[in-house]
């Protein structure tokens, strides 16, 4: 496999953080650390929602040259990413991607994919077949 | 209207009727929003409004286009959930709209910053949404009615989503049932105009 930081990073996002970092540890036992990963669950003080600011940090976390996908669960959780990514700025956020795709077994899929070295726009793809 | 007013007065005291009104209202906001989503709307809006509170002495000695810029960043590191981002986005754009090239007078930058939240949130009119408010919002202020007109026109906008289907966010997911409640962000919105209004009047020479 690929050197970590050579591949495509995975953010997960939810409303829950017990939900983001279950899905977070199901794509480590997946992939081990060789995909960077980061999660964002909860509001800014810790309960069910999501933040833009927490999302953003997560991004950083996972950042990769090759790109980052982002998964998320219900509409909050999508319209945060898409703020957290126009605050990452040109032109890192042209290389972040929100996935049309299940959290669970997309972020899975995903970073398999992304594992083997693949390009953004394959792990998105890969991860996107699972939503017809 | 709002632009000959710009100063530190003006954007501090915005800031503490729009926390003022939120702290008030947050437990019936948060009661719509359990009728037809997740029950946090009240709680969110008033986390982010004590958020801005607490920039309050930077911020209003801003100009008062970069002030609604930065409120609008405050809302949304702070507020989350759909409201945070939308909000945001509101008073982003306004504030970018009124700093740029200076032909952009108060309606036209209103009216850009509607249709920037509109494409952020995917959402039409009658969608049952903020939208809902503030495109009525708009057409009075166009057509130059008065502060009270303007709060009056709020408020009977997010009356009218009572009987509106849900199309967008979580109140989407109970089809016809969304018919029947106020949608909460209407409701926020419809309360955040008003009482700008309200101060507003009192604010100018009578």
């Amino acid at each position: 496999m690929n050197p970590k930081s050579a591949n495509v990073g995975i953010v997960i996002v939810s409303h829950s953080p017990l939900v983001a970092q279950g899905a977070a540890d199901m794509v480590r036992q997946m992939v081990g650390d060789c995909v960077p990963l980061a999660w964002s669950g909860g509001n800014a003080e810790g309960g069910l929602g999501t933040h833009a600011a927490g999302i953003l940090a997560a991004i950083e976390r996972a950042w990769s040259e090759a790109g980052v996908a982002v998964f998320v669960d219900l509409g909050g959780a999508e319209t945060n990413s898409e703020m957290a990514i126009e605050m990452l700025g040109e032109p890192r956020s042209g290389r972040v991607i929100i996935c049309n795709a299940p959290l669970v077994e997309g972020a899975v899929m995903a970073a398999a994919e992304a594992s083997g070295g693949a390009a953004l726009a394959r792990v998105v793809a890969t991860a996107q077949e699972l939503s017809p | 209207m709002l632009v000959v007013l710009a100063n530190a007065a003006l954007i501090g005291g915005l800031i503490d009727i729009c926390r003022e009104v939120i702290a008030a209202n947050a437990d019936h906001l948060s009661e719509l929003d359990r009728a037809i989503g997740d029950g946090d709307h009240g709680t969110n809006m008033r986390r982010g409004l004590e958020a801005v509170y607490a920039e309050r002495s930077r911020l209003a000695y801003l100009p008062l286009p970069k002030a609604l810029e930065e409120i609008g960043l405050t809302l949304v590191m702070s507020v989350g959930g759909a409201a945070g981002p939308l909000y945001g986005t509101l008073l982003i754009e306004t504030g970018r709209q009124l700093a740029g090239s200076g032909d952009v007078d108060f309606p036209r930058a209103l009216e850009r910053a509607i249709d920037a939240v509109a494409r952020r949130g995917r959402a039409s009119a009658g969608d049952k949404t903020l939208l809902d408010v503030l495109y009525p919002v708009h057409a009075e202020v166009v057509r130059r009615a008065g502060l009270a007109g303007v709060a009056e026109q709020a408020e009977r906008a997010a009356s009218l989503t009572f009987g509106m289907k849900a199309m967008r966010g979580r109140a989407s997911f109970l089809g016809d049932r969304s018919i029947g409640h106020i949608d909460p962000g209407a409701k926020s919105c419809a309360l955040l105009t008003a009482a700008i209004c309200r101060f507003l009047e009192e604010q100018s020479p009578a």
